[in-house]
């Protein structure tokens, strides 16, 4: 093997990819091959960093530089420069969003440095299409300590003293759960590995399953041993084409060294591993619809108990475990579960990632510490609200969790301490909203999301959801009442309380916590028929100030249903019968002359 | 290629140390003056000289590095190591043929090149 002086790792994770990554890749290899330094320079493809938002990512070592937005026109300046002559890029390096400072080394963007990476500690370092990457970052110590050298009860007890929880979102400690199933009478186990991740916005799973396949395969290897079980099922579902094709791979290697499949590294434990698609419903993600879809049934859930521990697939004792749960458990049987339980807070030991999204400068991905307050993450690694704006409000954990306010800021998140402000830690999804957020439009969202995705099994979700959604449509559109605050109140404690499954039981979290903290944003749309955010547009109107009007025109040529009216002498219009609010005058005028009122 | 035991695990992570070792940075640094200077004077055959003679001795824990003009650019082609608690040495007027004796003096034996060296910082 030749002397590779420099590595250019290029992601190829999902984000990137649709940015252009791949055309980049290509061109990098051709490149450096016509300058010669194919010799010199290796070119790996890498998963996700995390930082999607300013993907293609291009990463060089040994300088450790990160160079973003990298597009193909790009690439011969970073050969030549950087590659041959040794000199940074300036233009393509990070800049921070407050001070405007490039940072030349990755590990140095803020965005990285305050991260503490245990599940995605391989993510955008190695080539998740090579085994041999994995185990040069000691991939499959864990499995070969514990088969040699750990019995399977103290491969639960290390899990157990860990403190891991369940990072799906339920938070149950995980080594309980695979104690119920290690204690279940039965001939046959199987453990799951729950990649149906459904929540709009979170991606955490599908960065693991695409940066880091082996991790997945070696925690559920380990899982199987410590439970007794000799089957397992990765459920993915089927939009996440990558993730899967990876997985192929991934578990095809495994076998081949014989680190699954029949006596595992020579011993008399055996692990057969399965990919199962799934179609995509979110409903799907509740473990017992997971279960009915792996058998072929239709993906709803039943009541429980009994627990898949107890009567699982096919009837058979099942520990069906988060894509993050079990990319964590490698890491603490390497280390030992007394490290793990040393990160993180009292009751919630270790990591989590985040998927942070909206109104902030640093989308993507961040692994920290239970107990890092929501300050840190927004404002720290987020690097802040966009365009400056005032912060409003975050919500967290998806569709099934809750909006947190500006007094929440310094919550330690943590499973119990975001329980008690009414949201969930659920799969981890952040989306930080600014002044501009209507919250009342936010719960619509959320709620249309959960109401769509209701399998229609029991009647609180399927018939309480889109009762609830017909109220909200109300308010937002300024047919609303006082009194149906009351009822949405009432409907949303129901649903919460009867359904059945998970769906069910926190689809009214996003309408709760925000009619908690926002109640007077609610009142405003139903009282004086306004949106303070200025956002639902049945209530707001577009007007033009003839002061600020320079009759450039720009607005009316601009207009796609030709509504605003005026020429050189008159300043222009707009026909508030005809406007359909779509903002393209707003956009569009020079010397902000258009207003939302 | 079946892993059958700890043994096998290890080798297989031995070997494949140098796919991802040079990510990690290195803890000793040959840093090779690429300007226009420098390859003029034929940095670009000293690099390769470098990088051959790293590859016959397996001296995975190098990071070999390339930099712009310091301004030094009559004593060109410059290299620079740097081993970790040490100062940085500079030697110049570096030809492919000085490559082998420097590797094996101050890399592997660590004593400086003395007649080779135009400066040291700290």
């Amino acid at each position: 093997m030749a002397f590779y002086r420099a590595h250019v790792l290029v992601c190829k994770g999902t984000g990137c990819n649709a940015s252009g990554s791949s055309s980049v890749f290509d061109a990098l290899g051709e490149e450096i091959r016509k300058r010669g330094l194919d010799q010199e320079v290796a070119l790996v493809e890498t998963g996700c960093h995390g930082m999607c938002e300013m993907g293609p990512i291009v990463v060089i070592y040994p300088e450790g530089s990160l160079y973003c937005r990298v597009s193909v026109d790009d690439v011969p300046e970073i050969v030549e420069e950087h590659l041959y002559k040794g000199r940074l890029v300036h233009r393509l390096l990070y800049t921070t969003p407050d001070r405007k400072v490039k940072v030349p080394r990755y590990r140095d963007i803020p965005f990285y440095s305050k991260q503490h990476r245990i599940a995605l500690r391989n993510c955008g370092y190695i080539n998740p299409d090579n085994i041999e990457e994995y185990i040069a970052r000691d991939g499959y110590a864990a499995l070969a300590k514990a088969l040699t050298s750990m019995k399977p009860e103290e491969v639960l007890s290390e899990v157990k003293t860990s403190g891991l929880r369940g990072r799906g979102g339920g938070g149950f400690p995980t080594g309980l759960k695979w104690e119920f199933c290690r204690k279940a009478q039965g001939d046959k186990k199987y453990v799951i590995c729950n990649a149906d991740e459904g929540d709009p916005g979170a991606f955490m799973d599908r960065s693991i399953l695409e940066g880091d396949p082996h991790a997945i395969i070696e925690g559920m290897t380990l899982g199987a041993y410590a439970m007794g079980a000799d089957e397992g099922y990765i459920y993915c579902r089927a939009e996440y084409p990558l993730a899967i094709k990876r997985l192929v791979g991934a578990i095809t290697h495994a076998e081949e060294f014989g680190l699954i499949g029949d006596n595992v590294m020579d011993t008399d434990f055996s692990f057969h591993l399965h990919i199962k698609e799934g179609a995509g419903a979110f409903v799907c993600g509740e473990e017992t619809a997971l279960l009915a879809s792996i058998e072929g049934e239709r993906g709803m859930p039943r009541p429980r108990p009994p627990f898949p521990a107890n009567k699982g697939l096919w009837g058979k004792p099942s520990n069906i475990n988060n894509v993050e749960t079990w990319a964590n458990v490698p890491n603490i049987i390497r280390n030992g579960g007394s490290w793990y339980a040393s990160i993180g807070t009292e009751k919630s030991k270790g990591t989590k990632v985040f998927a942070l999204t909206g109104k902030v400068n640093n989308t993507g991905l961040v692994e920290v510490p239970m107990g890092t307050t929501i300050r840190d993450i927004v404002f720290d690694m987020g690097g802040g609200i966009l365009k400056d704006r005032k912060f409003k409000a975050v919500q967290i954990g998806g569709p099934s969790g809750g909006c947190l306010t500006e007094e929440h800021l310094d919550l330690p998140v943590d499973y119990e301490s975001l329980t008690a402000a009414g949201a969930i830690m659920g799969s981890g999804g952040l989306v930080v909203m600014d002044e501009d957020t209507c919250m009342v439009d936010v719960a619509k969202f959320f709620l249309e999301f959960t109401q769509r995705e209701s399998c229609g099994k029991c009647v609180p979700c399927r018939e309480g959801t889109k009762q609830m959604l017909l109220i909200l449509e109300k308010i937002t559109s300024g047919k609303g009442r006082m009194e149906d605050l009351k009822i949405l109140e009432d409907l949303a404690i129901m649903v919460k309380e009867m359904s059945l499954c998970g769906l069910g039981q926190t689809a009214p979290n996003p309408v709760l916590t925000t009619l908690r903290y926002f109640r007077d944003e609610y009142e405003t749309h139903i009282r004086d028929k306004k949106c303070p955010a200025k956002a639902c547009s049945a209530l707001i109107s577009y007007l033009i100030d003839p002061e600020k009007c320079k009759k450039c025109g720009l607005c009316a040529r601009n207009c796609p249903v030709k509504c605003i009216s005026g020429d050189r002498n008159t300043p222009y219009e707009i026909d508030q019968e005809k406007c359909i609010k779509c903002g393209t005058c707003l956009e569009v005028c020079p010397f902000q002359a258009v207003f939302k009122e | 290629m079946k892993v059958k035991s700890l043994e096998d695990l290890r080798k297989i992570k031995e070997n494949a140390k140098d796919l991802t070792s040079a990510r990690s940075g290195g803890e000793t640094r040959v840093i090779v003056g690429m300007g226009t200077c420098g390859i003029a004077a034929g940095a670009r055959e000293v690099m390769t000289a470098i990088l051959e003679e790293l590859e016959k001795r397996g001296l995975r824990h190098v990071a070999v590095e390339t930099t712009g003009c310091i301004g030094m650019c009559q004593r060109e082609p410059l290299v620079d190591i740097i081993r970790p608690g040490e100062p940085r040495i500079t030697y110049g007027d570096v030809s492919p043929g000085d490559v082998p004796g420097i590797i094996e003096e101050h890399l592997v034996n660590g004593r400086v090149v003395e007649d080779k060296v135009v400066g040291q910082t700290d």
